[in-house]
């Protein structure tokens, strides 16, 4: 128990600084707004984390199970359904299930194949979702309502909408934590560290890998909910294939050998955002260079930094 | 959809192939000879229509920018080899794809301070700005038809390069056998630069010639650095006779898909939704297909064969 509460005690503080934030001078609408997009952003790294940490698996179609959920928002949403009863479970089941079948496809390939067939399937998605004349194609959909939750508008409140997306992003953690502790997770890297000597157990690393692919893909969809509600906006932009690229710069900013890795890339991608573009319009220029330098040097990622076992 | 309207389809889908091939004949080189992932590839394009569109409004004449854009892509690419990509050949290819995403990143920002957000209108080059009649009927642009023709004189000039001269047997050599070539005295590093340069200039010459015929604007470089991936994965990764095979069947199922892909919708949907579906079926339908390669034949259609 002592050795858990060390080794998560960053993800913990992390956590309790969120939750801590609203009452510590953090509590205008912009914080909150910025704060909920990190928190966001980080659920779906830590999605993406399982994957590329845990599974060995770098995909760069990640931002499509993102934008997969956001859209089932603003679909139901022109359905007249606004119920998160209804809307959340079929977000993430649109999601996790455009994951599971493409990844099924996309495991039978590895490495940089990989990477390749998922920016392919990340590209369809997107084409998909600027021809969807119905929901504004290429210039989106805008929400006029956020989802309800039974019947109340409880996600209206900027405090309450915090306090859900953390709560949130807790459960995604804990759920990744405890998958990549248990038995399936155990499999899961051995198959990224040594495929061979896994099959030569007696495992087959596929199912596995299906399983976590779908799993992200779910987080992705939840993610992407949050996401819609946030900005009370979904266009193809969210499909991006560079929102692919950089939720997966997030996981390696925050270090991928570490779940919590992909929240703490996160963050820090959203704050030096704000802070970059408050600085210069054409902030990119700073922000660019800064990523290389962070690929080149920052091996471990910030959940590396003062570590020794790196 | 009359045979002339055809006709032009077909050209223009060739005219496209020839850029996507001029692209990938670099990426495909750099990543079968150093097994490095290069999304900065598509930058270079767009810096070298920026570059030739610019200085030919400088010098009032778009040869001259065009002539000037080539050795300055070739010096930019050395400067990015030299300042960024030479640090990334022996790290895995995440980081590869996260650090030239960020050169992206970056020139492309770049790109838009220098020369503002909106696109650049690129005049018809002098010379060939008119229509060239193909039948008495059909007029089809000079520009176009020249740029096809450069086409047909850098692939075969490419092929002899890479396949009949010491300089590319090497590469090919150090493609497959990176240890033995070096311990032959061959010094690979300054060979890995040379093909990387001259990928550059290749990409930065498609970008110049197509300032006239799109528009040239930043963020120009990624649709066809993500096209260029589809060729190479088509083609073989490393083969530039698969890379011209792959550029041309690409070019052509882009554009004509785009052309006809909504009149044959038209005829099950209603008018407006044929033309949107069918342009996100067009555009679906390159990665369909690198897809169905990735998993049914991951070499490609030409394999370069490896030891």
């Amino acid at each position: 128990m002592t050795r858990a509460l060390r080794t998560q005690a960053l993800p913990l503080l992390v956590l309790a600084a969120l939750a801590a934030a609203p009452f510590v001078g953090f509590g205008d609408g912009f914080a909150l707004t910025l704060l909920a997009r990190g928190m966001i952003l980080g659920m779906a790294a830590i999605g993406l984390a399982l994957l590329v940490g845990g599974a060995g698996l770098a995909s760069l179609g990640h931002a499509a199970t993102v934008g997969i959920g956001a859209y089932a928002v603003a679909w139901l949403d022109l359905a007249g359904i606004d119920g998160a009863g209804i809307v959340v479970p079929v977000a993430i089941g649109a999601a996790a299930l455009f994951a599971g079948v493409t990844g099924a496809v996309s495991l039978r390939t590895s490495g940089v194949h990989f990477i390749m067939i998922t920016l392919a399937f990340g590209q369809m998605a997107f084409f998909t979702a600027s021809s969807l004349s119905f929901l504004g194609g290429d210039d989106g959909y805008t929400l006029y309502g956020r989802t309800t939750v039974f019947g109340a508008g409880l996600l209206q409140n900027r405090l309450a909408f915090h306090f859900v997306c953390l709560g949130l992003l807790a459960l995604v953690w804990l759920i990744c934590s405890m998958v990549l502790d248990s038995r399936f997770g155990r499999v899961l890297q051995a198959a990224r560290d040594n495929p061979l000597r896994v099959r030569a157990l007696g495992f087959s690393p596929y199912p596995y890998r299906l399983i976590a692919c779908t799993l992200a893909g779910g987080i992705g969809g939840l993610a992407g909910v949050l996401l819609a509600n946030a900005t009370e906006f979904v266009s193809p932009a969210t499909l991006a294939w560079t929102r692919s690229g950089e939720l997966l710069f997030m996981v390696i900013l925050g270090g991928a050998s570490r779940l919590y890795g992909g929240l703490l890339g996160a963050l820090a991608f959203v704050l030096l955002e704000e802070w970059l573009s408050g600085l210069l319009t054409y902030w990119r220029l700073l922000f660019g260079p800064l990523l290389i330098l962070a690929v080149l040097f920052l091996r471990g990622g910030l959940a590396g930094l003062g570590r020794r076992d790196g | 959809m009359t045979s002339t309207l055809l006709l032009v389809q077909l050209l223009n889908g060739l005219q496209f192939g020839v850029l996507l091939f001029l692209v990938s004949a670099g990426l495909t080189l750099v990543f079968g000879v150093m097994d490095f992932i290069n999304l900065a590839h598509g930058v270079q394009y767009m810096l070298g229509a920026y570059l030739a569109a610019s200085l030919g409004t400088v010098f009032g004449s778009f040869w001259i920018g065009l002539a000037l854009a080539l050795p300055l892509s070739l010096a930019i690419g050395l400067a990015l080899e030299w300042l960024v990509f030479r640090h990334l050949y022996d790290r895995d290819h995440l980081s590869q794809v996260l650090a030239t995403f960020g050169v992206i990143l970056t020139l492309d920002e770049a790109t838009r301070a220098i020369w503002g957000s909106a696109p650049l209108n690129v005049p018809q080059p002098a010379g060939l700005s008119g229509g060239i009649m193909l039948t008495p009927a059909l007029g089809y642009p000079a520009w176009r038809l020249a740029i096809i023709g450069a086409g047909l004189v850098v692939a075969p000039l490419l092929w002899w390069l890479v396949e009949r001269t010491r300089a590319g047997m090497l590469v090919r050599a150090g493609s497959t056998h990176r240890a033995i070539v070096s311990a032959l005295g061959v010094d690979i590093g300054r060979l890995f630069t040379l093909v990387f340069a001259i990928g550059a200039m290749l990409a930065g010459f498609a970008g110049a010639l197509a300032g006239p015929v799109y528009a040239v604007a930043p963020g120009m470089g990624d649709t066809v650095l993500i096209l260029a991936f589809v060729v190479i994965v088509i083609g073989g990764v490393g083969s530039i006779r698969g890379a011209v095979i792959a550029s041309l069947l690409v070019g052509l199922v882009d554009t004509l898909g785009r052309a006809l892909l909504p009149d044959l919708l038209r005829l099950v949907l209603a008018p407006a939704a044929a033309r949107q579906t069918g342009a996100a079926l067009a555009s679906m339908l390159v990665y369909v297909a690198m897809a169905a390669f990735l998993c049914l034949r991951p070499a490609g259609l030409f394999p370069v064969r490896r030891a």
